[in-house]
């Protein structure tokens, strides 16, 4: 209940910030620009547009929760509006998640809307509703929600631009992990070979919440396959956000 | 007498510089505050009065030092539930008028809908705010922002209220009104805390106050135990005579085209001057005794320490 009303007001604050509005217009231009594409190509077009489309909503999503995240908490600090909040009869988690909720809102606002745009584009090419879009476009959800944890996580303890770039380098370093997995296939047993075990095991993996290959292309996609996915979400997301709530539990506002 | 805030031996630092170190910014503050009283809590600035309030209210966590709130532990969400805090020069979330950011407030205490509504109409005139209560906040004066931020802190009808510097940024008759407003909680029974720097605003309203200077207190009691009674001077302003047969009776401190303004030590000396005006059909002007106040006080004191 508590949660509920930071949320809202978070989602009522976050919502008229004009960088989604900046993005969301890049988001839209990217769409349509794979249109213009797929009319200079040979072969299948839709996929073009599809494949184009997917990971606009993806880039543009991680850079909404990456904005929008790492200015949250440092916002309510810097302007001291969390002063009063705090001295109301609530606990210093519940003022986290209520904001963490709040942005989560925000963004799925924000994709919907994306979304929305580039079944439309799509649309006007096929005259069909490419339903099967919205599996990936769930785990392009999933993939904004847990780098919206991580902005959160900075933020609570360094300035925008810092969390920022820190959220930057995760986003990157978890597209790019997986080339761990076939570097740890190739080293002979030993301590590199753990130590590489480890520092995958670590570091994010976002690749496994990318099925826009596997959507665009009609693969089949085993279900345990979903499940590891959405279990290894859960894990990584609920641990960041516990260690958000220790740091943010720690500080001092002076 | 219950104390409904106590601190015992409260040390708090801040690490500044590039170097991270250690500078002390409270050093070991104890006080106590009993049930319905207006206390005040006076210090120079930078001594550490909000310092002291912010780790009452949980935003900082202090070193050592113990601090309760109605018996229990000031963090607890019950102590939460029956403060109310109005921190320095406030800022508040301005993109919300002044009702919507009342009603979001009014949700964490959990208060009904229909109720807060009342509430918040009784606020409004209360602080009033009632013509602007459509406003943005963004577009709220400094003043305006110190009104809504009294609200918000009696939103649950503390029985703590906790102001930091109340009467900042308020003019003359805002600061009177809100006088006013900290007399009345006292009569309906709440216990209201205050610092403040500017001693005259809030001597005439407190019961107890604690001087802190440097981060300790050099001072702690009833206001007419810190500041006696008796008269150090008097002022007398006259017309009708000259200057030279008063000479020796007291310090002249200015002189008009007509009228003279004279300090007088004694109070014999403030008779014979008066009786000598009447003799001369001069003309008594004004005749004002000065009393010791807590400003008087609070200089000897910083000299002191
Ligand atoms: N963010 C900060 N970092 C480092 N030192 C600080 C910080 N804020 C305040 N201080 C120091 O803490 C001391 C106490 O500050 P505090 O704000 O408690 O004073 P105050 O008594 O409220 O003064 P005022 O009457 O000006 O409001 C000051 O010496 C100040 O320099
Ligand atoms: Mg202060």
């Amino acid at each position: 209940m508590k949660i509920k009303a930071i949320a809202l007001n978070t989602f009522k604050e976050a919502i008229r910030d004009r960088i989604l509005y900046v993005l969301l217009f890049f988001a839209t231009v990217c769409i349509i620009f794979s249109r213009i594409l797929a009319l200079l190509t040979v072969g299948d077009r839709v996929k073009i547009i599809e494949d184009v489309g997917l990971a606009s909503l993806s880039l543009f999503g991680a850079l909404m929760a990456i904005f929008m995240g790492t200015g949250l908490v440092y916002k309510e600090i810097d302007k001291k509006t969390i002063y009063t909040i705090l001295a109301k009869p609530i606990h210093r988690f519940q003022f986290l998640l209520g904001k963490y909720f709040g942005l989560v809102l925000t963004l799925f606002v924000m994709l919907l809307s994306m979304s929305v745009i580039f079944l439309a584009v799509i649309f006007l090419h096929t005259f069909t509703v490419e339903w099967e879009m919205l599996v990936a476009i769930l785990f392009i959800f999933l993939e904004v929600c847990l780098i919206t944890s991580v902005a959160l996580l900075f933020s609570c303890f360094s300035t925008p631009i810092l969390s920022s770039l820190l959220s930057l380098s995760f986003y990157l370093i978890g597209h790019l992990s997986w080339g761990l997995k076939t570097l740890i296939d190739k080293i002979k047993p030993g301590f590199g070979k753990t130590l590489t075990q480890i520092i995958y095991t670590l570091a994010p993996d976002l690749e496994n919440f990318n099925f826009k290959t596997e959507i665009v292309h009609d693969l089949p996609i085993p279900p345990q396959i979903f499940l590891f996915s959405s279990l290894y979400w859960m894990a990584y997301t609920l641990a960041i956000l516990i260690l958000a709530i220790i740091v943010f539990k720690k500080r001092d506002f002076i | 007498m219950a104390a409904v805030l106590k601190i015992q031996d409260l040390h708090k630092s801040f690490k500044t510089g590039f170097f991270l170190k250690k500078k002390k910014i409270l050093k070991g503050i104890s006080l106590s505050v009993g049930q319905g009283e207006i206390f005040g809590y006076l210090g120079p600035n930078g001594a550490g009065k909000t310092t002291t309030i912010k780790c009452v209210i949980g935003l900082l966590h202090p070193e050592k030092g113990n601090i309760e709130i109605f018996g229990t532990s000031h963090l607890a969400l019950k102590a939460k539930e029956r403060i109310g805090f109005l921190p320095e020069n406030p800022y508040f979330y301005d993109h919300l008028t002044a009702l919507e950011f009342l009603h979001f407030y009014s949700q964490l205490f959990l208060i009904e809908k229909k109720e807060a509504e009342e509430k918040i109409k009784g606020l409004l005139q209360l602080v009033g705010l009632e013509k602007e209560a459509d406003l943005q906040l963004r577009k709220y004066s400094r003043g305006m922002q110190q009104r809504i931020g009294l609200a918000q802190a009696l939103l649950n009808d503390p029985s703590l209220v906790l102001l930091d510097e109340p009467l900042g940024g308020l003019d003359p008759l805002g600061r009177k009104e809100l006088r006013d407003i900290i007399v009345r909680l006292k009569e309906e029974g709440k216990t209201v805390f205050l610092s403040s720097h500017i001693l005259q605003d809030v001597e005439m309203i407190c019961d107890r106050v604690a001087i802190i200077v440097n981060g300790e207190i050099i001072s702690q009691g009833a206001l007419h135990e810190l500041v006696s009674e008796k008269i150090i001077f008097t002022e007398v302003v006259f017309s009708g005579i000259e200057d030279k047969e008063v000479e020796g009776l007291g310090e002249c401190i200015s002189r008009g085209r007509e009228r003279t303004l004279l300090k007088v030590l004694k109070e014999e000396n403030v008779e014979k001057i008066v009786e000598l005006v009447h003799s001369r059909k001069g003309k008594i002007h004004s005749l004002i005794p000065r009393t010791e106040t807590l400003e008087d006080l609070f200089v000897e004191m910083v000299k002191q320490g």
